[in-house]
């Protein structure tokens, strides 16, 4: 499972990249607005991720805070669950000490659920995914001021497709600075 | 900080308040009707006038609505030997030999101004006898509504259950490339027809919901990057936004008095719990609480109780809890998956969103027998809406990859799909019937 979510989430980097990846997935606006220096259009803040120009560069490489690397902004969960796996220790620990570092820095939690069931329990799921992201950065020193968490449930599939891959991309926080 | 930014950030949206144009929104196709639909002749209606001809075919009308229905088969105009406008010219046996069980005639007369009168009568070809005579009086703004009201008698009249051709649908629009989606919210009568933009945005549109008058619309919008309710007034286009606490403002659900709405907020803690809000005075009376997902909330009948999903035990079932505040209690317990509950129109039975093998299909729970009866065949189908006369539920499927609408009978037996031209529909709502 864990080789098949880094699988995915290597995919995903590479769709986003290229923007041409394999035919039958799609990068909807609000993937594509992760990767750039857009939010999906919400562009109020003036605090561009990219105008930032500096990343957390925790131990030598970019893990946590607005440098991080596409792949380390997104944590993935399983269906209908939203406890954050272990193996998201590393990255969340890293966003935590940089918030913690950089007390004006800001952060908005984006969760999202797969297309299967009913909308606003999806709703529900994409926010109690957040929440658990959020404990987890507050617990590694953030400020309850510093995070903001939103809920997309299945409305802003990251990639577009009705099988378990595409479902296991979608089911996801985004972590997106500067908001 | 970010609740003022995002204010700022002002999603490009418009409401618009428009009649989209000339061809219907939906398609109608009917997938399955019953074995023996009722053979019955809707002759064209008479013209008794001399000023503007009417502006649509009412005879036209009535027949299609009737073969939507599934319960009956109109004959094909062409195939008509005599067409009678008044009942003096009515031969039964003709009719008899052509295999008609049902007979509809009549004349549109002009009145005053712009004014009409749709008058028809109803035969029993068997009998020879008349079985209803009516006079329907309408503008011509309004002939093509008059003219589902008398398909809506029609029916009544043969099958003694109330139509709702004269109703409404709403629904979820998405289109647009995935990198510039637009949302729209639509409202159409029920045949497909006469569609209108309620909201356009390029952030997600949710749950539109009818008021119990059938005037206005409560919906969940992402506009300003985040979920917050609103509630439009459908003639005017005016609107309010009546929630937009912290966190997620979801899932609206009118009292059936229409004062109240039943919501599912997370608001400071995070948690997702139901709600009522008191439309005129604000007031919000917390129902739920505890670390579960408490959401889609459904009034019962008598706006006693309220219905909700909850994953309280695991994956989501449905409970109630008395509106006034009170103990929940669980109600469904027939398989792993039971959201999203919405009351039968007699009150004895909720839709739901139900888990079948792996698929997520509409079943109706019995509530008194708590027995569930899986009503659709898709894999990921969802938001189940009762037709006001309970014979008929609308739901959303999918179509290849696209989502489309379906409707079901509660029976199982009749279905149909109804697909836009292009992008995906959702979330379709049934209207109340409309005021008399």
């Amino acid at each position: 499972m864990t080789m098949m979510k880094s699988l995915a989430a290597l995919l995903t980097v590479a769709l986003l990249a290229a923007c041409a990846g394999p035919s039958r997935s799609t990068v909807d606006e609000n993937a594509a607005g992760t990767a750039g220096t857009q939010t999906g259009g919400a562009m109020s803040s003036g605090v561009g991720e990219g105008g930032m120009g500096q990343g957390a560069t925790m131990g030598g490489s970019a893990l946590g805070g607005p440098g991080a690397s596409q792949e380390n902004r997104i944590i993935y969960f399983e269906y209908d669950r939203f406890d954050v796996k272990s193996e998201y220790n590393a990255v969340l620990q890293a966003h935590g000490k940089y918030l913690s570092a950089n007390p004006t820095s800001r952060v908005r939690l984006e969760g999202h659920a797969d297309e299967r069931g009913s909308r606003e329990y999806n709703i529900g799921l994409g926010e109690k995914r957040a929440q658990a992201v959020r404990n987890v950065l507050l617990l590694q020193g953030a400020a309850s001021d510093q995070i903001n968490t939103v809920s997309f449930g299945e409305e802003r599939p990251a990639v577009t497709g009705d099988d378990e891959e595409a479902w296991s991309l979608n089911r996801r926080v985004e972590i997106v600075y500067g908001q | 900080m970010s609740r003022i930014n995002w204010q700022r950030a002002a999603a490009v949206f418009a409401l618009l308040m428009v009649s989209a144009g000339l061809r219907a929104e939906l398609q109608i196709e009917i997938t399955a009707g019953v074995d023996k639909a009722v053979p019955i002749a809707v002759v064209p209606f008479g013209w008794s006038g001399t000023g503007a001809r009417p502006p649509q075919d009412a005879a036209a009308i009535v027949a299609a609505d009737l073969a939507r229905s599934g319960r009956f088969a109109p004959m094909d105009r062409k195939d008509m030997l005599q067409r009678p406008t008044a009942g003096t010219e009515v031969d039964f046996s003709d009719w008899k030999i052509q295999g008609s069980d049902v007979l509809v005639i009549g004349q549109v007369v002009q009145g005053a101004g712009d004014q009409f009168e749709i008058r028809f009568q109803v035969f029993d070809v068997l009998r020879g006898e008349q079985l209803l005579g009516y006079r329907q009086a309408t503008n011509a703004a309004d002939f093509r509504r008059n003219s589902h009201r008398v398909a809506d008698l029609i029916y009544e009249k043969l099958t003694g259950i109330r139509g709702v051709f004269s109703t409404r649908i709403a629904y979820v629009t998405v289109a647009g490339p995935a990198t510039k989606r637009i949302f729209r919210l639509i409202v159409t009568d029920a045949d497909g027809e006469n569609p209108r933009i309620m909201l356009e945005s390029v952030q997600p549109i949710m749950s539109p919901a009818w008021s119990p008058d059938g005037r206005r619309i409560a919906y969940v919008s992402f506009e300003n990057r985040r979920s917050e309710i609103y509630v439009q007034d459908l003639r005017s286009g005016s609107r309010k936004r009546v929630s937009a606490r912290p966190g997620v403002n979801g899932a609206p659900a009118w009292s059936p008095d229409g004062r109240k709405l039943a919501v599912s907020l997370s608001r400071q803690d995070g948690n997702l719990d139901i709600y009522t809000l008191d439309l005129d005075s604000q007031v919000l009376t917390r129902l739920t609480s505890g670390a579960a997902i408490d959401t889609e909330p459904a009034w019962s009948l008598d706006g006693q109780q309220i219905y909700y999903t909850s994953d309280s035990t695991g994956g989501p079932q449905v409970y109630r809890v008395p509106a006034l505040g009170g103990a929940s209690q669980r109600v469904t317990f027939e398989g792993s998956y039971n959201a999203r509950p919405r009351m039968s129109p007699d009150g004895k039975q909720l839709a739901v969103v139900h888990n079948d093998r792996g698929n997520y299909r509409i079943a109706l729970v019995d509530l008194a027998r708590s027995y569930t009866q899986v009503l659709s065949d898709g894999r990921l189908d969802e938001s189940p809406s009762f037709a006001p006369n309970g014979e008929t539920l609308i739901y959303a499927t999918r179509e290849g990859k696209r989502g489309v609408l379906a409707t079901v009978s509660a029976n199982g037996r009749i279905k149909q799909r109804l697909s836009t031209v292009e992008g995906d529909v959702r979330e379709p709502a049934w209207s109340p019937f409309p005021p008399n």
